[in-house]
């Protein structure tokens, strides 16, 4: 059996995007449940300190990431050099999700790989207008 | 020291064989004050959690009997340090991380907020207008003339302007309000930012940088004529306020600017680096 997707929280500690409710209660039930997880202050901060620990974060099987717009996320992770491999990431938004699906989504062993893949075809066809 | 050198402290919450689980309540409590301090925090228990890089390691754990284990990396790669924190309150617990933090040089998180361009590589075209129009060097381009951002700190905080020249809505920051800048999916409805840059090019007369250039020719004449040095500030203010409305660009960013002369000398610098840029990048696609 493949091993449970592996959880990352990130509590987005430098701006108030993220409602602060929504996160306290997601912590919350990651605390009150048996789950081992990783838990970064600040996704951002650590992107732009080229923080080796996204690495790490981003190998290893399949994770399942609760913070914000999965473009952002995918970015950030691209920007640091530790690209997330589409075939086994989630990402779970509390900006735009309640407590309670963030939640259950972290809590399913079933994985809703969400990462935007490859070139937009708006993008692809602006890149080849501009090429002729 | 820029932030990219800085090192790093990782702190795992450990409460595994050996020692006693912290309660939900406890734990919650410990978590949230360390994430709010801007540590990584690693809690062990069911499953896997990411594996150790070259950060140094912080173990805490209510150990058996305060016995603190000794382990090393056998490798050498990873220093690692025990902390008891049986009986330790939240507020005891943090200020026992940053004395191990201080100790080990590691960087003091929260001083700078995270505020700064990130691309999105679907998207972009690599036209290299963000990298022209930035004063401050966040964009460069890589050995292969594609862009990246380069210089994150020297963004200024809160101000989303080159999102808003990108033509292809691929320059997020995902700290900002709003959608698609903040990370949100580009919409049908985005691409009437098109007209919004329009909108900013006709006020603006075209560019930014002629504009104010212009502007500070008109200055300069008056103030030639007559040595009304206040009035050409008033000027410059006027275009500015302009440009805030328009752009969302923060007050104190545009204040912050520098004057009109080096912004045409810091422009014409980023344009001259666009173009290196851009010729490298056909070159290497041919
Ligand atoms: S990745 Fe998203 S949730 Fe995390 S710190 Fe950045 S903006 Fe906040
Ligand atoms: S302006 Fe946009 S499309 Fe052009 S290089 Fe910058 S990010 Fe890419």
């Amino acid at each position: 059996m493949p091993d449970a997707p592996r959880i990352l929280y990130c509590h987005c500690a430098y701006a108030q995007v993220v409602p602060p409710d929504v996160k306290a209660a997601v912590l919350r039930r990651l605390c009150e449940s048996g789950a081992a997880f990783d838990a970064v202050a600040d996704l951002c901060e650590m992107a732009a300190r080229r923080d080796p620990a996204l690495k790490r974060l981003a190998e290893g099987g399949a994770v399942k990431i609760a913070a914000c717009f999965p473009r952002a996320v995918k970015g950030l992770f691209h920007q640091a050099g530790a690209d997330l491999a589409a075939e086994r990431t989630e990402v779970i938004n509390m900006r735009t999700q309640s407590a309670e699906e963030v939640s259950a989504a972290l809590a399913s062993a079933d994985m809703n790989l969400n990462l935007p893949q490859g070139k937009t075809e708006a993008a692809a066809a602006a890149a080849a207008a501009r090429k002729t | 020291m820029a932030i990219k050198d800085q090192t790093t402290l990782r702190v795992v919450l450990y409460e595994g064989a050996g020692a006693q689980p912290l309660g939900a309540a406890d734990r919650f409590a410990a978590l949230t004050e360390l994430l709010e301090r801007g540590y990584t925090v690693t809690r062990t228990g069911t499953g896997t959690v990411a594996p150790a890089d070259r950060s140094t390691l912080l173990v805490l754990g209510r150990f058996d009997e305060g016995r603190v284990p000794q382990a090393e990396d056998a490798e050498g790669q990873v220093a690692v340090h025990f902390e008891d924190i049986s009986g330790q309150d939240t507020a005891a617990i943090a200020g026992r991380v940053e004395w191990h933090r201080e100790q080990r040089g590691a960087a003091r998180h929260g001083e700078w907020k995270p505020w700064f361009p990130v691309i999105d590589y679907d998207r972009c075209t690599n036209c290299m207008q963000c990298l022209s129009f930035c004063l401050f060097g966040v964009y460069g381009a890589d050995a292969t003339g594609r862009i990246e951002v380069q210089t994150n700190d020297n963004c200024k905080t809160n101000c989303p302007a080159c999102s808003r020249v990108c033509p292809e809505a691929a320059i997020m920051f995902p700290k900002y309000k709003a959608g698609p800048i903040n990370g949100d999916a580009v919409t049908a409805a985005d691409l009437g930012r098109e007209r919004m840059k329009v909108d900013i090019s006709a006020l603006l007369g075209g560019d930014v940088y002629a504009s104010l250039r212009q502007r500070s020719d008109d200055a300069k004449v008056r103030f030639s004529k007559e040595r009304d040095d206040k009035k050409a500030l008033a000027e410059r203010q006027k275009c500015l306020t302009k440009l805030a409305t328009a752009g969302d660009i923060p007050v104190e960013v545009l204040m912050s600017l520098p004057a009109p002369d080096e912004i045409l000398r810091r422009a014409g610098e980023a344009k001259a680096k666009a173009a290196a840029a851009l010729a490298m990048n056909h070159q290497t696609q041919s």
